[in-house]
């Protein structure tokens, strides 16, 4: 376990020295959208409105904490991996070094890990200016993370399966577009029909909206989402690490 | 216990890095690598010779690892690559057809991330970056990032990543494509040096002049199977060993001879023809002969 663990700093370690050479691009890329969210749905549409009993904007904060978690961890660990994959063909090297599959995965979700948890974190940190309705609690930590190693996740795993970075742009559009605006983040999944809630609750970013709303405005846990999405993340690591193991890349 | 032998003469003799047993490796239902079965002897610069789409590449990524294979055994160093992968990678370096250094890093972050990734421990780093960077003559490029710097010397760059962790053998896939004669010539001087120096080398190549000048034994494959194995003469003279090179229907054609004696009597018999050749058979010749293809050509 100490030495997976090691050998996983030893992979994300390039990815340390990317961040450190694109710093302020990263830090601006990580907050724009969800910023962008805050001020278009936050102010100008849900200015007055309330929702389960909050504020529309106490409401959104965890919703788009929740986004970010999505959008910044998936698209940066997907994107770079992808490019070395596939571009740079560096990704080969990796694979050519004695580590195991395990912890090239743990330390190729780092990048994600990390973005994820900046942006979520800022925005958050916003959030609380604007509203007095939010907390800072240990479930909500607990949650943010397990949202960004999931997205992270699965931003390896379209990485690996991708053939060329038209089918990665097919990917986020197909999966990850639809979650944006779908899985309860504006909204409340309770509003949509029966029907399709079931299709809304198969999907990670519902279960990730779920317990980070839950924990910032100190509602009922929902136990149930956070065990769904730990189970969304142990399969995607497990892919992640079956992909790498058998070369099926 | 590791028993080393040369698996195509059958007997003992020098030290076999790498073993390869009836190796098959398919893509869908084409089979890139066909029953391969060779030997690699430990500290030779070995020279890998196949028409594109021969397997070369692909026996290289089953080799190292980057590709799975369905049938037979591949060992390295003794090690067993299906049973033991890891312990068989600290063995291998390679450095791949294309470039593969990480572009948003400089040339020093690639090499210490390689050598991170391959375990050398944290004191001894830096100091063998700077002994292979000195060898190298990268020591001023080391802190420029790698989009910088010309082909040659990425592929220097290359060379020092796979050589971090001291590996017994280094691959060479096709090194010297897309670079101009001097970076060719330097990098030529630089192979033959890590050979002297005890690194077994394992050469492709489509320049075949560069296998001829620099292989110890040479190896050729053709549609995944090793049709010729030997040293550049002996497969020369497999061949014949002096050539005759003439034009006949405004087509240059060949002939080859076991000796110089053979090829004159059959000159003498040659009507109306002209810009006729005797000469030695090179390792061109007997790729073209075995293969019935040009270099790099199908």
């Amino acid at each position: 376990m100490f030495q997976t663990i090691k050998d996983a700093y030893y992979v994300a370690w390039g990815d340390m020295c990317f961040m450190k050479h694109n710093f302020w691009n990263i830090l601006v890329s990580s907050v724009m959208s969800p910023l962008l969210y805050l001020l278009a749905f936050g102010y100008g549409l849900g200015n007055g409105i309330t929702m389960e009993g909050v504020p529309y904007i106490a409401f959104i904060i965890p919703g788009i904490a929740a986004l970010t978690s999505l959008s910044a961890s998936f698209s940066s660990t997907a994107t770079r991996l992808n490019v070395q994959r596939l571009y740079y063909k560096s990704f080969d090297e990796m694979l050519m070094c004695p580590l195991s599959p395990a912890s090239i995965i743990l330390g190729k979700s780092f990048l994600g890990l990390f973005r994820g948890l900046v942006g979520a974190t800022l925005i958050y940190i916003l959030g609380m200016c604007v509203t007095s309705e939010l907390y800072v609690t240990p479930m909500l930590i607990v949650s943010v993370v397990l949202s960004c190693f999931t997205f992270s996740f699965l931003g390896v795993m379209a990485a690996l399966l991708a053939k060329s970075h038209q089918s990665m742009a097919t990917f986020s559009s197909m999966i990850i577009l639809p979650m944006t605006f779908l899985c309860g983040t504006f909204f409340s999944a309770a509003a949509m029909p029966a029907w399709f809630q079931a299709i809304l609750y198969a999907l990670p970013l519902t279960h990730s909206s779920s317990i980070i709303r839950a924990a910032a405005l100190d509602w009922s846990f929902p136990w149930i989402s956070l065990v769904v999405l730990f189970a969304f993340c142990v399969a995607f690591f497990v892919i992640d690490v079956y992909l790498v193991k058998t070369r099926r890349i | 216990m590791y028993n080393p032998i040369d698996l195509l003469n059958g007997e003992k003799m020098v030290e076999s890095i790498i073993e390869m047993t009836d190796v098959v490796k398919k893509y869908g239902d084409k089979a890139a690598i066909n029953g391969l079965t060779m030997a690699v002897r430990k500290g030779e610069l070995f020279g890998f010779l196949g028409p594109n789409g021969a397997g070369k590449t692909t026996t290289i990524r089953v080799i190292s690892t980057l590709t799975d294979f369905s049938e037979g055994t591949v060992k390295v160093a003794g090690i067993d690559i299906k049973k033991d992968p890891r312990n068989a990678k600290d063995h291998m370096g390679v450095i791949q057809q294309a470039i593969s250094l990480d572009k948003d890093l400089t040339i020093r972050e690639n090499m210490m991330h390689h050598a991170m990734m391959h375990k050398v421990p944290a004191d001894e780093r830096k100091k063998r970056i700077q002994e292979l960077s000195d060898f190298i003559g990268l020591d001023e490029y080391l802190d420029r990032m790698v989009d910088s710097l010309s082909g040659g010397w990425k592929k220097k760059a290359a060379i020092v990543c796979a050589l971090v962790h001291k590996p017994d053998i280094l691959f060479l896939d096709e090194p010297t494509v897309g670079l101009d004669v001097k970076a060719r010539r330097l990098l030529w001087d630089l192979i033959k040096k890590l050979n002297e120096e005890g690194t077994t080398i394992f050469l492709t190549s489509h320049y075949i002049e560069e296998i001829e000048l620099l292989c110890d034994r040479v190896g050729i494959i053709d549609l995944g199977k090793l049709i010729a194995l030997g040293t550049p003469q002996e497969l020369c003279n497999k061949v014949g060993s002096t050539a005759v090179e003439y034009r006949e229907n405004e087509e240059t054609k060949y002939k080859y001879f076991t000796d110089r004696d053979q090829a004159k009597d059959f000159v003498s018999v040659l009507d109306d023809h002209d810009q006729i050749v005797i000469r030695n058979t090179n390792l061109e010749d007997c790729f073209v002969e075995l293969t019935g293809k040009s270099v790099g050509g199908r």
